[in-house]
């Protein structure tokens, strides 16, 4: 019964979605405001009809209700609870629910929040907000419903993917889709600006928040999935350059232009027409993620809801979308007069280079994810575009980024001089150089990867702290004074250093791991120490382990560094019956300076097994990196400036046009 | 009964990825077959390379890039026989020579040409914002230095 409830509200959410797409668009354009205002009601009408069949389904996982096909193939009674609540977005129909409730939500929250907002402004970004919700409700009726019945239910399920079932992977989804929808918010703003032929910094203040905070669950979301793979596919990868996760990294990458070029629109009222023209991009780029994971069209590892019909479906809302907003880009882009002028040494022009540089990165991801499918359609080849390609076409360009990226941070607006900007970073520089030379002459036959990334997340992490104590005018006035001006600084200035540096630390983890990690293959014995690096190994037991939903080997291996014990280590082997799927779930003993990771393969002979011992360096400074950039970003939506209240008082009251 | 079962299956999974007897004697040998293994593609894999890869045909290719090393080829002459009997969709780098050089210059080429336009668009915003061209610029530039 409850099903159909669920089913019945996405049915009511689409007709609420249709009516919202329409009627404010229609009153903002005749300036009826009983149309305007009922596209807040809409929305909240909407968001709530989609939480309630959320709820539905999410109460179908929890009860285990096998006559409901989804749950009968992704679920089982013995499942934790844990993992049948995230069982939920385990899959095609659940996730695309899911996707649909956070942009309902954002549309929202606009309605909730976005009392500032001029009121045709607003009208018109509900209306376009909801013609994606029109789309993918429809999506979701037509293709992928997620309600079905079962005629004769299973007395149990076939269980979730086992590799799914994990912490990890359980937040990696929706934080990841509230980054993707996140970029339907700026991309809703765009087109609302574009048909009402006016960008101001106002507009760019309201937009800013909004690619912030995809950004920074984009970044949070890439990030768990990355770390999900170090520990559980069990070598430590982290980064494959798949399709699926090139589809999520591709938004990531404009978002990060996006977010900087909306800065130039805010503080010096230019580059307009090009910040709206990335606001499409981001969207429509998640809207090719998507399609990527849902068609099927690219082999990736994340094999998923593989359907031409779908496919197909998702392929014309990508054309609609793309097609028509660019189209509308392309008519009123002129109208959108940028209304001052930058010399060629300023911020905006390192902005400016900043865009390039993040844009051509994302061509060359766009390109090489794409290459295979347009290779087999012009010339029949079947090739492959693999991560030796993207490391070697991708990195040159993230390289110059970094370079420039401390001097383009600290020039001033408008007109600066190369030259004073020079020697204000000379130290930090001097000193970076210095520390990659040190670590050259320590390490013995390594490669020169190493150096050369641990001079560049100097040059960040120094950089964005020098340009702080710049800020405060270090030298120019008393130390005391420098400390309260760095405490008076704005937010939004925190923000950007701790981003920045962030962005370093994660430099600094990816060059160590890829230059100095440490690898052993053997069979161990049991009682048998081996040596890898600077650590002693012993394995000294192996187990067998009945879990909730799966069967396991569990060893035991101690760790010792000069005759000190340092960890006991417990990989497994596991099996999980139902899905008749064995998986592996390393050993891991985490530490700021290097991790352990060992894991255990099958029985040879007698009291021997392969094991596999790698000592990572600094591999933890990959995932702090990415939380410390994110904390940057949310330091900067806490800006004064975004608050509600703020924007309020700053926003002139819109004159009648 | 239950116990069984887990053992049956276990012996069933497939290989972990390097296994200890395929690791040749000589490091060097062996680093080169590592480094070459992360340049060829899993067959039947989505997207894997052999180097991590489980399946039966990955370690069928280890085993034929170590052969082939211990034979005596160089690095390039490995990766072509792997390309002669498998096809190029082995190599996750695709060969320049093989009709991928757009593939490879797209970066380069996409830079250069936004670099150009965003050049374009400013001088010409410049232009229209204070009504002098370049050279008059430039002019006035040295002429308010000069005082």
């Amino acid at each position: 019964m409850l099903a159909e409830t669920g089913h019945f509200a996405i049915v009511l959410a689409f007709t609420v979605a249709l009516a919202q797409a329409v009627v404010p668009l229609v009153g903002a354009q005749r300036n009826w405001p009983g149309w305007m205002a009922f596209g807040d009601a809409a929305a909240s009408a909407q968001f709530f009809l989609i939480a309630l069949s959320f709820g539905a389904l999410t109460y179908a996982f929890v009860v285990s209700d096998f006559s409901v096909a989804l749950v009968a193939s992704n679920s089982h009674s013995t499942k934790p609870m844990l993992y049948k609540v995230t069982g939920v977005w385990g899959n095609h129909e659940g996730s695309m629910l899911m996707w649909i409730l956070i942009l309902a939500l954002y549309g929202a929250l606009v309605a909730w929040f976005g009392r500032g907002l001029p009121e045709r402004l607003k009208a018109r970004v509900l209306s376009v907000q909801s013609m994606i919700a029109v789309a993918f409700l429809a999506f979701l009726l037509f293709t992928s419903n997620p309600f079905l019945r079962l005629g004769q239910p299973p007395l149990d399920g076939r269980d979730l993917n086992p590799l799914l079932q994990d912490p990890g992977l359980a937040f990696h989804p929706p934080f990841l889709y509230l980054g993707y929808v996140g970029l339907s918010m700026s991309f809703s703003f765009a087109v609302a600006a574009l048909i009402e032929g006016r960008v101001d910094a106002a507009w760019a203040r309201w937009v800013r928040p909004w690619t912030l905070l995809a950004w920074v669950t984009l970044t949070i979301g890439i990030g768990l999935g990355s770390w999900w793979a170090y520990y559980e596919l069990g070598w430590g990868g982290w980064w494959f350059w798949d399709p699926v996760e090139n589809a999520s990294f591709m938004p990531w990458l404009i978002a990060a232009a996006l977010l900087h070029s909306a800065i130039v629109v805010e503080k010096r009222d230019t580059l307009k027409s090009w910040t709206i023209l990335l606001a499409l991009l981001g969207f429509s780029f998640s809207l090719i993620g998507t399609f990527i994971v849902r068609s099927g069209v690219i082999t990736s590892v994340h094999a998923f809801a593989n359907d031409p019909e779908r496919g197909q479906f998702i392929l014309w809302i990508l054309c609609i979308a793309i097609g028509g907003s660019l189209t509308l880009y392309a008519a009123r882009a002129h109208t959108l007069r940028s209304n001052s002028v930058f010399s060629v040494v300023s911020r905006e022009s390192g902005l400016v280079v900043n865009n390039l540089l993040l844009m051509v990165a994302t061509v060359v991801v766009f390109v090489g994810t794409l290459w295979p499918l347009v290779a087999e359609i012009t010339t029949g080849r079947k090739i492959s575009v693999g991560p030796p390609f993207f490391d070697a076409a991708f990195t040159p360009f993230m390289i110059a980024l970094v370079m420039v990226l401390p001097f383009g941070a600290t020039l001033p607006w408008k007109r600066g001089q190369a030259r004073r900007t020079a020697r204000n970073l000379r130290g930090v520089a001097a000193l970076s150089i210095a520390l990659g030379l040190l670590v050259w002459s320590f390490q013995t036959g390594g490669r020169i990867l190493a150096p050369i990334g641990l001079t560049l997340a100097a040059w960040l992490v120094l950089g964005a702290g020098w340009d702080l104590l710049l800020r405060a005018r270090i030298g120019d006035v008393p130390l005391s004074n420098t400390l309260r001006r760095l405490q008076k600084l704005p937010r939004s200035d925190w923000g950007k250093a701790v981003a920045h540096g962030g962005l370093g630390l994660l430099i600094f983890g990816i060059s160590a791991i890829t230059a100095w990690e440490q690898e052993d293959i053997r069979v161990a014995k049991i009682g048998e120490p081996f040596q890898v690096g600077q650590y002693s190994f012993e394995l000294t037991r192996v187990d067998p382990v009945t879990g909730p939903n799966y069967q396991a080997e569990i060893a035991t291996v101690f760790a010792t560094k000069n005759g000190q014990p340092v960890a006991t280590l417990r990989p497994e082997r596991r099996f999980y019956p139902v899905a008749r799927m064995p998986t592996t779930e390393a050993g891991i003993d985490m530490g700021l300076t290097r991790d352990l990771y060992v894991v255990i393969g099958a029985k040879q002979g007698d009291n021997a097994w392969v094991v596999r011992t790698y000592v990572k360096p600094f591999a933890n400074w990959i995932w702090i990196g990415s939380i410390v950039m994110a904390l940057g970003g949310l330091l900067s939506l806490t800006d004064r400036r975004y608050r509600v209240g703020a924007a309020n008082r700053r926003l002139a009251p819109q004159p009648a046009e | 009964m239950k116990r069984l079962l887990l053992i049956l299956c276990l012996l069933a999974t497939p290989l972990a990825a390097v296994e200890p007897h395929e690791v040749l004697d000589d490091p060097v040998l062996e680093a080169r077959a590592r480094a070459l293994s992360k340049e060829l593609r899993c067959l039947v894999c989505q997207n894997e390379n052999i180097d991590s890869s489980d399946a039966q045909v990955a370690q069928d290719l280890r085993l034929l890039v170590r052969e082939r090393l211990v034979a005596g080829d160089t690095d390039d002459q490995v990766l072509d026989y792997i390309v002669y009997r498998y096809g190029e969709f082995v190599l996750l780098r695709p060969s320049w020579a093989r009709g991928n050089a757009i593939l490879w210059l797209i970066g380069p080429l996409a830079l250069l040409a936004g670099g150009a336009f965003a050049v374009g668009s400013l001088r010409r915003r410049k232009v229209a914002a204070t009504g002098l061209s370049e050279a008059e610029q430039a002019r006035l530039d040295a002429l308010t230095r000069e005082d």
